[in-house]
């Protein structure tokens, strides 16, 4: 099967702030490859700092990259200009991890889910409600959300809307930035249930970048763990928590690991 | 891994009984964010608030030091503190207790130091506030809590500015701005939320020592149970502004006995089952929300989302009944009786 989207030595380096000195280069993505199949996830697991995040923005095109190649719908989105990336941005979507300040507070719920639609000019000012009512519906949210705002939903339910929103131009690959980091933890088995729903009906490719193991082993197909910028280990989820053989994911996996032998240590008494 | 430390000082350092909080709301009303909590903290202990978002357990840290917002009400009940009653205190009790008896770490340590002014002076405020008048004595105090909470270079972390520091050397200041006055109990509201889970175990390691080191008790306020194993030495869960179930960790996490507690750890992933086998099948949910806490419930708060609700939930309302030592369930599974 063709990957959805292949990544080739992305490097990602950002200009050093200040003066002088000061202003050495930051290599915040060194030379990372990937590639995920259609209806696939992989999960981008690391600790903070260690360049995921990045990964996902230039990805999403909302970050340039400084060298490598994406190659994603037969096109290196590396390469395209400006005008050119407004074609491709529908087909590859970002959810954000924060929802309360990822939505317009100001706005409706039928306003924001919509609001993608007016910016391609795609669909008629009459229609877009309607659409937004489908894709809310997709979300399990009822047309009763659409008048309602962010202050009046929960944490769960506006996690929702920004899945909604990013799902209503159709995409093909979900690049989902902690998106469960923020939650409740009924809440997080909740959005992670619709997620799963949602890539099983609509045949998505997920990036599902997470600091949280073991959301990433339930939900990836493939993991690769990131450390200062590079991925140090890569492959099948059951593989990669089979022999965590990194220091950097047993560090991850620590916690993990804690309750494990205070459940052996109940289960001897 | 630490070994759990049984509590040889049974000193009760903090007897909360009865607690009701209120917020007043936009349009008349009350909304009941605490109702009826009771619970108590030994001296060197360390208890974990469990709770999901709109379970008052931000509320609950908050009344602890009477810090509550101008709409948030203490209704009734009693916060002994070392024996004084913290909702009767006035004005100069309160400043003399908040720092030396009680003292807070928040959630989010960027928003909580001030940006510009360097961190060592920023501990030595707190020591200023508890009446310590010389600069220089400050100073040197103010090193020495810090070499509490950092191994290495004290001196650079003293003359830094927050921007300087990392999240987790940030929170590590707001924790030395806690202990400066060697209080008895720390409330630590969701403290290493923002935090990945290396830094996290580093914070919940340092809790631990200084626990050790100098008998602190810790109220530690989360909603991540993955966290406790291994750190907590008790576990009160709070659901709709009650006391579902309170016991020792091990107990609660894994024989917990209250349906929510159960309902809310099994939504939880397993790293046992993620073989490909047990991937991406649904995982458990709680069906419903919680229930609004402006409307006066008659029954047991969690009842609507129960899955084992008998016929007498929705008019009774469950008190703790004992399961196991020092194992309370407020279910009425358990009828009082059999404690």
């Amino acid at each position: 099967m063709e990957p959805m989207i292949r990544v080739e030595n992305l490097v990602k380096r950002y200009a050093g702030r200040g003066l002088g000195r000061r202003a050495a280069a930051f290599t915040a993505v060194d030379s990372v490859s990937f590639s995920i199949l259609p209806g696939s996830t992989l999960a981008l697991v690391g600790e903070s700092g260690s360049g995921k995040s990045s990964v996902g923005l230039c990805l999403a095109c909302l970050e340039r990259l400084t060298s490598g190649q994406i190659w994603f719908d037969g096109h290196d989105v590396a390469t395209l200009a400006e005008r050119e990336l407004r074609a491709v941005r529908p087909r590859l979507q970002m959810v954000f991890q924060d929802p309360a300040t990822s939505l317009n507070p100001r706005w409706t719920v039928r306003e924001i889910v919509a609001e993608p639609l007016l910016v391609q000019g795609r669909v008629a000012n009459r229609e877009r409600g309607v659409h937004a009512a489908q894709v809310l519906e997709r979300v399990r949210l009822g047309a009763e959300y659409l008048e309602r705002r962010p202050a009046e939903l929960s944490g769960g339910q506006r996690q929702r809307v920004a899945i909604a929103r990013a799902l209503i131009l159709e995409p093909k690959l979900l690049i989902l930035d902690e998106v469960l980091s923020a939650l409740d933890c009924s809440i997080q088995a909740q959005i992670a249930n619709l997620l799963v729903e949602l890539q099983r009906a609509l045949g998505l490719a997920y990036l599902f970048i997470t600091h949280d193991l073991k959301m990433a082993a339930h939900l990836a197909d493939e993991i690769a763990v990131m450390s200062r910028g590079k991925i140090v280990e890569q492959g099948a989820a059951e593989e990669i928590l089979r022999d965590a053989r990194h220091a950097e994911m047993q560090n991850l996996l620590g916690a993990t690991l804690v309750e494990r032998e205070v459940i052996a240590v109940v289960r001897e008494r | 891994m630490n070994s759990y430390r049984g509590n040889t000082d049974l000193r009760r350092v903090l007897e909360v009984r009865d607690l009701c909080v209120a917020y007043g709301r936009r349009g008349g009303g009350v909304w009941r964010a605490l109702s009826g909590v009771s619970f108590g903290v030994n001296a060197g202990e360390i208890l974990a608030v469990l709770g999901e978002s709109g379970s008052g357990k931000s509320t609950l840290a908050a009344a602890l030091l009477r810090l509550l917002p101008a709409n948030g009400r203490i209704t009734g009940g009693e916060i002994l503190l070392e024996g004084a009653d913290v909702v009767r205190m006035d004005a100069v009790g309160l400043r003399r207790v908040r720092g030396s008896g009680v003292s807070i770490v928040f959630q989010e340590p960027s928003l909580a130091l001030h940006p510009t002014i360097r961190v060592g002076e920023q501990v030595g405020e707190v020591l200023r506030a508890h009446g310590m008048r010389g600069r220089r004595e400050r100073g040197e105090r103010a090193r020495e809590i810090l070499a509490k909470v950092f191994t290495g270079d004290v001196e650079r972390i003293f003359s830094s500015y927050p921007h300087e520091l990392s999240g987790g050397q940030q929170q590590r200041v707001l924790i030395a701005q806690a202990i400066a006055c060697e209080p008895a109990l720390v409330v630590a509201d969701e403290p290493t939320a923002s935090l990945d889970s290396p830094t996290q175990r580093e914070i919940l390691a340092l809790f631990r020592s200084l626990r050790d080191a100098l008998g602190i008790a810790f109220i530690f306020i989360t909603h991540n149970p993955a966290l406790l194993a291994g750190f907590a030495d008790r576990v009160l869960v709070l659901y709709a502004g009650k006391v579902a179930e309170v016991g020792p960790t091990r107990d609660v996490l894994f024989a917990p006995q209250h349906p929510y507690t159960q309902a809310l750890l099994k939504c939880v992933p397993q790293v046992e089952h993620a073989g490909a086998a047990g991937r991406k099948l649904p995982l458990p949910v709680i069906a419903g929300a919680p229930p609004s806490l402006g409307v006066l419930s008659q029954g047991c708060v969690f009842e609507p989302r129960c899955e084992e609700r008998m016929e007498m939930c929705p008019v009774r309302e469950p008190a703790a009944a004992m399961v196991g030592a020092g194992h309370e369930v407020a279910c009425l599974k358990f009828p009082r009786e059999c404690g």
